[in-house]
């Protein structure tokens, strides 16, 4: 269940120029969140930047311990690359539905795709995927603009005991080119029916959601949207869903109904 | 040294008496049962809910959220679930809650607010209602209830009419003279006027030269409405004699105690509800701490103590 708690940064890193990694003492959430789920982190008592700001979980640990990976963007994502070890933040979470785990039916391979930041979440599932269902095989596929931004995270993986393929915008590392590409490649599961999980930027995961349904794959989305509270009260973290409920649009909201989504669920022609 | 042996934290808006003086803001509190995690209802002077109107409603297109210097931006378009579902799906566990329910209802024309008023009277489990009037009239060319005192006291009148429970009419900032607001729906049967609602603000992305809201604009709240909030409650507690309620930009327990000092009877808080869903529950212990330590035996005694010379 959520929960409101006050939490000492145990780490902070530093992966690339602007990408830093927090390590927050938060056992309550470390032991009872799943993949995809998110925390609503805000650095304590300002009130500028005002509002808490939702992260998926990177990772958690077996000490208490849990990770948020994030690109210093605004305002209050460089306050929270300013806190050090030691400082106290705020933290709300597990919040939202996670990633769908339920066994996909024999002979589907399942294939993680992420871009940028949207990697994040994805070790947290490729971990807990790994861990409940060993035999299967699980496809990574990581995407960023370019190597600085991406070889770290992608050797964090292979230490994991994952080959991920990699592609960069600049072509610096892997495949030059969009990570949906990799999708396309002549790999060894190539033909054979995929579960794809997939966090990036909205463009990356309009084009991965468009090539599944084609091929009449499962794909789950996780969507990154402003939001205030994360517990479903301001209704500002506002989708737009496929249909129409009651002759009006019909509107999910990331918080609560996400941020994972089945990508057939949601109008990716909507802004 | 005297002991204050108890601190009187009760007060009366129409006949619903509350406990303590801290209510929710309608829009930034859900349903209640979104915060029962994080806070006490129990404990709370009263819950307002997301504001009902007769058929659901979907909302604005994203994005409906920017933040602001100390304050967000918001463009919700009043999405809500139509009064039959919070009868049906909402009211029951409501009922549970030893703290009165305050439903905000809005509409369209005052047919509609009239209409509400008329189905959530004699429904057991609600204390009152507060009236939101910063609606487009529809009937009047979109022209908000609230920016007009006729309008404003037709509405209240309307619903007045329609319901015995106590009757709390939430005005817009975006008026040239609050005093004349308050005054038109105190003349017209409410017995209490909350404000103020979010002022009408916008925000611009520089690089993409585009509005932040799809709505263009949107309604700013938080830290920094409450020096004008506070203005527009000291003035209206001075024109009116019904009690009034302060919200703007309530953090902690002292900012909702400035909004006493002003004149306000009790206090609603919202943006805060985002930023520390404990926060109702904090104001409420700060207040009583803050009357205790200062010796202050009943909030009577700080209403309105504004010194000015």
């Amino acid at each position: 269940m959520a929960g409101q708690y006050l939490v000492k940064i145990v780490k902070k890193e530093q992966l690339g120029k602007e990408i830093f990694r927090l390590t927050l003492h938060a056992p309550e959430i470390a032991t009872t969140a799943r993949p995809g789920q998110f925390v609503m982190l805000r650095s304590g008592g300002l009130l500028d930047p005002l509002l808490g700001r939702p992260f998926s979980l990177h990772q958690c640990r077996a000490d208490g311990s849990i990770q948020v990976l994030f690109k210093v963007f605004g305002a209050g994502t460089k306050r929270l690359a300013a806190l050090a070890a030691g400082d106290q933040a705020s933290l709300i979470g597990p919040l939202g539905r996670g990633f769908d785990l339920t066994p996909p039916a024999p002979g589907v391979s399942l294939c993680l795709v992420g871009g940028g930041m949207g990697i994040a979440p994805l070790f947290l599932l490729a971990q807990e995927l790994k861990r409940q269902q060993p035999g299967l095989t699980i496809e990574l596929m990581l995407g960023a603009r370019n190597k600085a931004e991406l070889h770290q995270l992608a050797d964090e993986f292979r230490l994991m005991g994952f080959s991920p393929l990699v592609a960069t915008d600049d072509g610096s590392l892997g495949y030059a080119g969009l990570v949906p590409d990799l999708l396309a490649l002549n790999v060894p599961s190539a033909g054979k029916a995929r579960r794809v999980y997939c966090c990036g930027p909205k463009p990356m995961m309009a084009v991965t959601a468009n090539y599944c349904q084609k091929q009449g794959w499962d794909c789950q989305v996780s969507l990154e949207t402003m939001m205030a509270c994360g517990i479903s009260a301001c209704l500002g973290c506002a989708v737009k869903g496929v249909g129409r409920r009651g002759g009006q649009v019909r509107y999910l909201h990331a918080c609560k109904d996400g941020p994972v989504f089945n990508a057939l669920d949601l109008d990716w022609t909507s802004e | 040294m005297r002991v204050v042996e108890q601190i009187d934290l009760k007060v009366k808006i129409g006949s619903m008496v509350l406990n303590n003086p801290v209510m929710t803001a309608s829009g930034t509190f859900g349903y209640g049962q979104e915060y029962a995690k994080f806070v006490n209802l129990d404990k709370l002077g009263a819950v307002v809910v997301k504001g009902i109107s007769l058929k659901p409603r979907a909302g604005n297109p994203p994005p409906r959220l920017v933040e602001t210097p100390c304050g967000m931006l918001n463009a919700i378009g009043l999405e809500n679930i139509g009064i039959k579902a919070f009868l049906q799906d909402k009211l029951p566990w409501l009922r549970g809650v030893a703290a009165p329910i305050v439903v905000n209802i809005l509409g369209n024309t005052v047919e509609e607010y009239a209409e509400l008023a008329d189905r959530l009277d004699n429904t057991e489990g609600i204390g009152a209602l507060e009236v939101n009037i910063s609606c487009p009239n529809v009937k009047r060319g979109g022209v908000v209830f609230g920016a007009d005192p006729t309008m404003a006291a037709a509405v209240t009148k309307a619903v007045r009419k329609a319901t015995s429970l106590p009757l709390i009419v939430k005005l817009s900032p975006n008026v040239n003279d609050i005093r004349i607001m308050a005054q038109a729906v105190a003349d017209h049967g409410a017995d209490g006027v909350s404000l103020i609602n979010t002022l009408l603000g916008m925000a611009i992305d520089l690089q993409t030269r585009r509005p932040k809201l799809a709505n263009v604009m949107g309604g700013l709240s938080g830290p920094a409405i409450k020096p004008v909030a506070l203005r527009m409650v000291w003035q209206a507690a001075g024109a009116v004699r019904i009690p009034v309620i302060g919200i703007g930009g309530i953090m902690c327990a002292a900012d909702a105690l400035e909004f006493i000092v002003a004149g306000a009877h009790a206090v609603e808080v919202g943006t805060a509800n985002f930023v520390n869903p404990r926060a109702t529950e904090e104001i409420v212990d700060g207040i009583s701490l803050y009357l205790k330590t200062n010796k202050i035996s009943s909030l009577e005694q700080l209403r309105g103590s504004l010194i000015l010379s």
